[in-house]
């Protein structure tokens, strides 16, 4: 059985969120409809909904990370659930305890979903193949695997600005070889039906076969930069340095970062991403990040709406027997 | 002890034997094929009818977790599971822990094997001390301790300068080298590097890690005239390596795990714990050149790989479980489903399963000679049954052949003429 | 099948006299998605009322979603204009059991805090659940229990009644 299959339940409906590889476009249209719809709610008195009240969230994070939690955090917050974040990486109290046992010490907490990040690819599938049924997990990033839900807001973002799929050109820049945030975009889009999608890197920093997923690849920036709507940024790790990946920061600088005279070589309306944190310097001049073609600030507010879709549509996927009404 | 397996399709491709016969057993040994010998008053009579008579398999790497990681098995456990699978004589890596370093070793698990009783286990003594690569083993004492050979125990030498001197001290001693060809710097990974890792966002392991160790190893051989195997191939290039060595007379052998010539790195879709195993389950190509390899005789055996785990240790997130099939259960049913596949004629499978692992060990083992040793397996090659968790014998469950509908059954096994095994009903 | 105009017409008159006697001179109106939008639309222009019209998708406030989940085809609300001392009409095609206000009231105060609030409904067709009552009506009917009473639109807006046997 498929991580593909394995989250959505008898009906085809998402019970879990572990990947964007095998949804179809109509799953990703309804969590990009419905997030649209649950967009304007943070300029609200009031920026909570009561949608999932009375139910429990629990952030699981076996990997540090602050923004995602803290969206995460936040989105179930706006939808009234209650929020229990457990950092595991930084917690000595579970050392030496399997993860199976950890997850079954969560679960008799009565929790309804638990969002998981940890360092393992195939970690959220795991988890999700082994809670109670009742539970939904939605994966916030598994080893180099998948990171949905940041597929999901980069591609909210795109539609906010340049809504037609079949006619873009998206870029995606940098360390596509440890990146699951580029693993899931490039299905997100490709669902999507993006016409033309590139990954710019050197060699080292490609996974092997890499245009099977349906890239074109390019090894010179400008080459790849040209004509194109959507510049996708990936963070460079500092550690990559040190696995002889790279010789060094200031050579990736100027053959792969992003600055305003390559810029220049995309579409004039091109935006800019980078799902953060940034490397100033690295993989992107400030004059760009900070410059009026970038949206990752957007990228962050769209990252709770989308968030709020997620949760509620697998948490709704969810029903309980009829009686058991709230 | 006088014993006659009668009506069996015997099958002893040391001698090119395939034939319908009764097979004489006395006082541990073969004692006639066919014609009574004289004076055999049988004190036990088998009924073979309708089932396959060939020597007891022997297995070129199973790891029994004794001495060391007794949770996870024992040699009672181990040995047991492999007399149930028609298996006579294992061979044991040594990475156990302590590592088969020192003679005591040997002798430790020579008697708990005796003890035990079900099945043979021999021992690969260790190229280097405590398996670091940094220092040569005691070689010399480890022969006459009783090892079959030498091994890396899977943990591949780096350093190739101290590979070389072990291997030319293992050939003063004519001690066979057992080794595994795998790159320890470009085998960091947990898939074979392509299409499925890829997707799956797990770290590859190249094809080159594997046959770059190869083409070295066998320059190495050619300089020295030592007598090298390789253990575990699992890509089409390295059956091409050893082809050509074999051609141009280079003293090398080679063998394959059972489930690489059944698995590719599809079947880890779902991220299946229970096939992630080092070497990587390669591509669809790959395993057609290993099967292929087998047919042509590049590669001399079939072992199991046998690796038997707790639940715990394939209960985790892909990247945290542990290597290894538990194989022993499997390792008859698997190699005949590659007769049932039209792959290779039931004589070869069982060439593979026991006088080409003997040649390799250079054992006069594995056959059914008049005064060989009476190792027998007595199978129906007709039963086919859909293979389920409790049918295990090993400690380890770990196998991923759970619901796979294997042929064989395995009715006899003797181990020195004494039947260690019978199928009941 | 009843044509839906003319009970807007109705609905209109009704309302007129509403904010007369009670001095509400510049009132905002909210339909409810999707039929009490389209009722609220024709209202907005019969009143002439300058504030633009609100529309509330309560998908999100609905007190059974731990059974059905979320509605998939939410849209978003947009409520044009500040709601806090605001004196509020709002606006759906069928009133029933009175979830659905409430719903509506519970988003509602999530903007702010409105002056006043008046329900307005193309239909009431009773089976309240809810201590709710809506202040103009389009039509009462009677309907047994399992009918189903239906608005299609936006043009031409019509109700479709499926009596039960």
């Amino acid at each position: 059985m498929s991580a593909t299959h394995f989250q959505l339940d008898a009906q085809g409906r998402l019970q879990h969120f572990l990947t964007i590889e095998g949804l179809t476009c109509r799953h990703l249209t309804e969590i990009l409809d419905i997030a649209e719809s649950l967009h304007g709610v943070a300029e609200r008195r009031v920026k909570k909904l009561p949608t999932l009240h009375g139910k429990t969230v629990v952030n699981l994070f076996f990997e540090a990370s602050t923004r995602t939690r803290t969206t995460f955090e936040l989105a179930a917050k706006r939808l009234s659930a209650d929020v229990l974040t457990l950092n595991i990486a930084t917690s000595s109290a579970v050392k030496g305890e399997s993860l199976l046992d950890t997850l079954r010490n969560i679960e008799a907490m009565q929790c309804d979903m638990f969002v998981v990040r940890h360092s393992q690819s195939g970690a959220a599938e795991f988890i999700a193949r082994h809670v109670k049924p009742h539970i939904a997990v939605l994966n916030a990033g598994d080893g180099r695997h998948a990171h949905p839900t940041q597929a999901m807001l980069d591609v909210f973002t795109i539609r906010r600005h340049k809504p037609d799929f079949p006619s873009l050109r998206v870029a995606i820049v940098g360390d596509i070889l440890h990146s699951r945030v580029a693993r899931s975009l490039i299905h997100a889009l490709s669902i999507l039906g993006t016409g033309d999608i590139r990954v710019i890197a050197p060699r080292t920093l490609l996974p092997a076969q890499v245009e099977n997923l349906g890239v074109r690849v390019f090894h010179h920036l400008p080459e790849g930069l040209r004509d194109v709507d959507v510049v996708v940024m990936l963070r460079l790790q500092r550690e990559r340095m040190e696995g002889a990946l790279l010789p060094s920061e200031q050579e990736f600088f100027q053959q792969y970062g992003l600055t305003e005279e390559r810029l220049a070589l995309a579409h004039p309306d091109a935006i800019v991403m980078h799902p953060g944190p940034i490397n100033r310097g690295v993989e992107i001049d400030s004059r760009v990040a900070d410059g009026p073609r970038s949206v990752i600030l957007e990228q962050v507010t769209n990252g709770i709406a989308v968030r709020m879709a997620i949760m509620s549509i697998t948490l709704g996927h969810h029903a309980r027997p009829v009686g058991e009404e709230v | 002890m006088q014993i006659v397996i009668q009506g069996g399709r015997v099958i002893d491709p040391a001698h090119h034997i395939d034939t319908v016969a009764d097979l004489f057993i006395a006082d541990g040994k073969i004692a006639g094929l066919g014609q009574s010998p004289a004076g055999f008053i049988p004190e036990q009579v088998i009924d073979a009818r309708h089932q396959v008579v060939c020597p007891g398999l022997i297995d070129l790497c199973a790891r029994l977790r004794e001495p060391g990681q007794e949770h996870k098995a024992t040699i009672a456990s181990e040995t047991r599971a492999a007399a149930a699978g028609g298996i006579t004589t294992l061979v044991c890596p040594p990475d156990t822990d302590p590592p088969i370093d020192e003679p005591s070793v040997i002798e430790w698990i020579r008697r708990r094997a005796k003890a035990a009783g079900q099945a043979r286990v021999l021992t690969l003594g260790a190229l280097t001390h405590r398996l670091r690569g940094e220092r040569l083993a005691e070689m010399a004492a480890l022969k006459e301790a009783g090892c079959v050979g030498v091994s890396d125990g899977g943990q591949p030498i780096g350093n190739s300068r101290v590979l070389r001197r072990a291997l030319e001290y293992a050939a003063t001693f004519d001690l066979t080298v057992f080794l595994t060809p795998l790159d320890p710097e470009l085998s960091h990974g947990l898939a074979h590097e392509g299409q499925v890792a890829t997707r799956m966002g797990l770290p590859g392991i190249p094809a080159a890690a594997e046959t770059g160790r190869i083409a070295r190893d066998l320059e190495l051989v050619r300089d020295l005239g030592v007598r090298v195997h390789f253990g575990r191939l699992s890509s089409a290039r390295s059956v091409e390596l050893i082809i050509r060595a074999r051609a141009e007379g280079l003293p090398v052998s080679a063998d394959v795990a059972v489930h690489h010539l059944h698995l590719t790195e599809m079947d880890l879709v779902g991220f299946d714990s229970r096939c992630h195993v080092c070497p990587p389950l390669r591509s669809l190509r790959d395993k057609d050149a290993l099967r292929a390899g087998l047919v042509s005789g590049a590669v001399s055996a079939i072992c199991s790989d046998h690796q038997p785990h707790e639940s715990d240790a394939k209960q985790a997130p892909f990247g945290d479980t542990e290597p290894g099939i538990s194989g022993l259960d499997t390792l008859l049913g698997l190699s005949l489903r590659l007769t049932r596949d039209g792959v290779l004629p039931l004589t070869t499978v069982i060439e593979r399963l026991t006088c080409g692992p003997a040649r390799v060990l250079g054992l006069d083992r594995g056959h059914l000679g008049v005064g060989a040793m009476a190792d027998v397996c007595v199978f129906d090659a007709e039963a086919e049954g859909l293979l389920e968790s409790t049918m295990l014998r090993s400690r380890g469950q770990n196998s991923p052949f759970i619901g796979w509908a294997l042929p064989g059954r395995v009715t006899q096994t003797l181990l020195e003429g004494r039947v260690v095994y019978a199928r009941e009903g | 099948m009843r044509d839906a105009e003319f009970l807007i017409e109705a609905m209109a008159g009704q309302l007129r006299d509403l904010l007369t006697r009670r001095r509400i001179a510049e009132p905002a109106l909210i339909g409810i998605h999707t039929g009490g939008v389209w009722v609220a639309e024709r209202l907005h222009q019969r009143l002439g009322v300058t504030t633009p019209l609100g529309r509330l998708d309560i998908s999100f406030y609905r007190d059974d979603f731990s059974r059905i989940g979320v509605n998939p085809q939410v849209r978003p609300s947009e409520l044009p204009f500040d709601v806090d001392g605001r004196h509020l009409i709002l606006i759906d095609d069928v009133l029933y059991t009175g979830r659905t206000v409430r719903a509506a009231l519970n988003e509602l105060f999530d903007y702010g805090r409105p002056a006043s609030v008046l329900l307005a409904a193309l239909v009431d067709r009773g089976g309240r659940e809810l201590p709710i009552e809506a202040h103009v009506v389009g039509a009462r009917l009677e309907l047994p229990e399992g009918s189903h009473v239906q608005l299609t639109g936006p043009d031409p807006l019509q109700l479709l009644i499926q009596t039960a046997p």
